[in-house]
């Protein structure tokens, strides 16, 4: 189900301090055509529909067509990320849709100090079972 | 085929950016985001750096990378014997059981640390339904790190199965990531380094010391945005880079190519490059051929456990009840039919399909219908309804936080799960050490489990046979099951006991055999060869005809090609026999000189270049351990059709490969099993 971009939508992120698609792809598909100030997916049958892209995109133009070799036309699954929680929207081919909101997570972006509170490294125990901050179980 | 060599005529030489470190991790998935959460610790007051490289972003690289609905490796309140015994089990009866109890005894801190992090993980209502992350804060239900045992936190979680707990993971991995990233930062800050985290270079090669023998001291890699190459010495090395995905030619090969279960950007570099510096490899024989919701892979995993829906052939039959199929199953795979696991399960779900008797339906609607009816009952007409709309929410959560392509089919074929049945399928091979499949290296335990042969514990838990190269996740062999939180946990032992080492040998000294020079030439080949030869032919470059080179996406095809035809892929129903590998082997002996020809216009092209060549090392380490092992282990995942039965008395070992890069020669051999627990 590779990624699109609408083309009026897409402003190639100028005002941005990067281009947020080519940022996150994990495959390295989404690239700006920089004479254009366009991006696209320069590799659509390497593309895992993960959706990164059009999580992070600032303007809503990337969007996902169904897999040529397999899937109907017509469906559409769209989501709305927000800081707290995403919203997806599913309209069927025969126009159903289906709306569903879900956390994503219950701290603020940014605020993870994962050494807060725990122990400093005993180096005693550097080779023996458990972390620096945990027992290892017995059983 | 003359050999070409790059001498940088025809394409621009890149910047050389030299970059020491003391901890190198090789990939930025769970495995490397836990290695630098525990190893940071270890290494502040030492002043030892850490560096962690990741081909993408580390916010959403690795096979979290979309989310997940689930994190599958969860003791609670379960005995971690019981877990040994449930991964020997699955694995057909070969694992490390030192490494797969460690594993259990660690895992559940990562799961604590995530929550704490900002993950949201569904707890128990008071009246026994389930409660989203946001819910269950409300409720005031206690996070797992704040209750008083393991007791209280195995009542409070929801589980889909006897190890899984249910999370709202859309954001999973960026909040993982974000830790790893914190600590990462306090490193920088402890010790002066200026970088410590690359984004978007990919590592090609690893490199051994000059002057120490069969010891890691660095990795060569190129940035996938500038024409820049790196080059990192290190004295020990985390190498997670993930499975293998597209060997095998996938059931989709148009556009949907990408569309595979595991992620596709999974290109085998580890076993690869670990390989090529001659670590052994472990149950490299081993694949996993996941079954799943057909093309979409939306998986199966909550709805057979969680909502109770059963999978039947298209005449009602229940595959894995069939007298016959099980009958037939018993005289050729003993007492491993009896445990039902995953590969079984396969392979009676084949038997019926080779009967004509599919579609295989999974009866989403029959079990919804059925919790409909025991909530309604219940709760009374009203209440039940709310509590059933809350169910279809969570069933539709389980693909929209891992696989949102599934919801995107089932929405463009007007499926809707409570209405009709799904179509699932076996899907096509994948390599991987972290889920339901041990392929790996062959590494050094803990060292404390008893009854563990004292040769499978060298000093440093999780270190490979190569001095100071320490695997976790997917490249840790014989010992799968580990999921996301086990990967996470994994990361951290071994980031753990890698500085150990270091501490061990602080006066050592990562020297490089290799002139970088040639590193440099040899990795900027496809560059040069594109360059050379683009104007011979009319072939405009997304067409690229031409008699001088093979663009990556060709030589993939070309892959997968030889290894669904030879090595047992979808299109010989996973058979395959010593004549058909021989043959197999002989093509892939060619198309592995044919690398010398792989041409690249950019450098996402190099990119799919060296993961490409990546994926061709790894599918000969397969094709060599199932050509090796006479016997099929893993009935449902390949059959051996010469040898078609498990072979207990001579083949309940581990198969051992090992390769000599330098004259191209693989070493099979046989390593005792030894049971540990539940004898």
């Amino acid at each position: 189900m590779p990624s699109f971009v609408i083309t009026e939508k897409c402003d190639g992120c100028k005002a941005q301090d990067k281009t947020a698609c080519q940022y996150i792809c994990p495959h390295d598909l989404m690239t700006l055509d920089r004479e254009k100030m366009k991006a696209y997916n320069q590799e659509p049958e390497q593309c895992w529909e993960c959706y990164n892209c059009v999580k992070i995109c600032p303007q809503q133009a990337i969007e996902v067509r169904g897999y040529a070799d397999y899937i109907p036309l017509g469906g559409n699954v769209l989501p709305m990320r927000g800081t707290d929680s995403i919203m997806w929207t599913i309209k069927f081919r025969n126009g159903a849709l289906k709306r569903f909101k879900f956390p994503i997570r219950l701290t603020a972006e940014g605020s993870v100090d994962p050494y807060a509170g725990q122990p400093q490294a005993d180096y005693s125990k550097i080779k023996q079972p458990g972390f620096f901050n945990y027992e290892a179980k017995k059983a | 085929m003359e050999k070409e060599t790059c001498t940088f005529s025809y394409c621009a030489r890149p910047e050389v950016v030299e970059h020491e470190t003391d901890f190198l991790i090789i990939g930025g998935g769970m495995v490397g985001c836990g290695a630098a959460y525990e190893a940071t610790v270890w290494a502040n007051p030492k002043k030892l750096r850490i560096t962690l490289v990741d081909k993408a972003a580390t916010d959403r690289s690795g096979a979290v990378a979309m989310g997940l609905s689930a994190i599958n490796t969860y003791m609670g309140g379960n005995k971690i014997e019981d877990y040994v015994d449930y991964v020997r089990k699955d694995l057909m009866g070969i694992i490390r059981e030192d490494l797969v109890f460690d594993l259990g005894r660690h895992v559940d801190d990562s799961v604590h640390k995530f929550e704490e992090w900002g993950l949201p993980i569904w707890k128990k209502g008071d009246d026994g339904f389930s409660l989203d992350g946001f819910q269950a804060k409300d409720a005031g239900k206690p996070m797992l790190k704040d209750c008083k045992d393991d007791a209280e936190r195995e009542s409070v979680v929801v589980r889909s199965g006897k190890w899984q707990i249910m999370i709202n993971g859309e954001s999973y991995k960026v909040i993982v990531a974000e830790a790893a990233k914190k600590a990462l930062q306090v490193n920088r800050e402890a010790t002066g380094v200026a970088q410590n985290h690359f984004e978007r270079v990919f590592i090609t090669r690893l490199l051994l010391d000059a002057n120490k023998p069969n010891t890691i001291a660095g990795a060569i890699g190129f940035s996938t945005r500038e024409n820049k190459v790196y080059i990192f010495r290190a004295k020990a090395m985390l190498l997670a880079p993930g499975g293998c995905v597209n060997v095998f030619r996938p059931r989709s090969v148009g556009e949907g190519m990408g569309r595979t279960w595991f992620p596709v950007w999974n290109s085998g570099s580890g076993y690869a490059m670990g390989a090529q510096v001659g670590a052994e490899l472990v149950q490299m024989e081993n694949r996993f051929v996941p079954a799943r919701f057909k093309d979409g892979y939306g998986p199966v995993g909550a709805w057979f456990l969680f909502f109770k829906a059963k999978a039947t052939d298209s005449f009602r039959d229940d595959y894995c009840a069939n007298p016959e199929y099980v009958a037939d199953a018993k005289k050729k795979y003993g007492k491993y039919v009896d445990a039902m696991g995953t590969t079984i399960r396969n392979h009676l779900m084949m038997e019926a399909m080779i009967r004509g008797r599919g579609p295989i339906m999974m009866w989403t609607n029959e079990a919804m219908d059925a919790i409909s009816k025991t909530f309604k009952e219940k709760l009374g007409e009203k209440e039940g309804a709310k509590k059933v709309k809350h169910l279809e929410a969570e069933a539709w959560e389980d693909f929209l936080d891992m696989t949102i392509g599934q919801a995107g089919m089932w929405a463009a074929n007007n499926i809707e799960p409570d209405k009709v049945p799904s179509e699932i399928i076996p899907s096509e091979p994948y390599f991987l050490g972290s889920h339901a499949g041990c392929a790996g290296f062959w590494v050094s335990g803990p060292g404390d489990i008893p009854g563990a042969p004292a040769e499978w514990s060298w000093g440093y838990n999780r270190m490979s046979t190569v001095n100071g190269l320490f695997m976790a996740g997917d490249t840790c062999g014989a010992s799968g099951h580990k999921f996301s939180s086990g990967s996470h946990a994994e990361g951290r032992i071994a980031g753990k006991s890698a500085i150990a080492y270091i501490l061990d040998h602080m006066d050592f000294k990562p020297t490089l055999k290799e002139k970088v020079d040639d590193l440099v030439n040899e990795m900027y080949l496809p560059f040069e060869v594109y360059e050379k030869y683009k104007v011979y032919t009319t072939s405009p470059n997304h067409i690229s005809v031409n008699p001088h080179f093979i663009k990556p996406d060709q030589y993939q095809k070309r892959l997968m090609k030889i290894s669904d035809e030879y090595f047992g892929g979808v299109g010989t129903w996973f058979k395959t026999s010593k004549t058909m590998i021989d043959e197999g082997l002989r093509r892939l002996q060619l198309l592995k000189e044919d690398a010398n020809r792989l041409a690249a216009s950019n450098l996402h092209e190099l990119l799919r270049c060296w993961e490409n060549y990546h994926r061709v090392i790894t599918a000969e380490a397969h094709a060599r351990s199932i050509l090796f092992r006479e016997e099929s282990r893993y009935p449902g995942y390949y059959y051996r059709a010469d040898k078609d039965f498990i072979d207990d008395d001579n083949w309940k070992v581990f198969t051992i490969a090992k390769y000599d890069a330098e004259k191209d020669e693989w070493t099979l051999s046989k390593r005792p099993y030894v049971q540990l627990f539940g004898k």
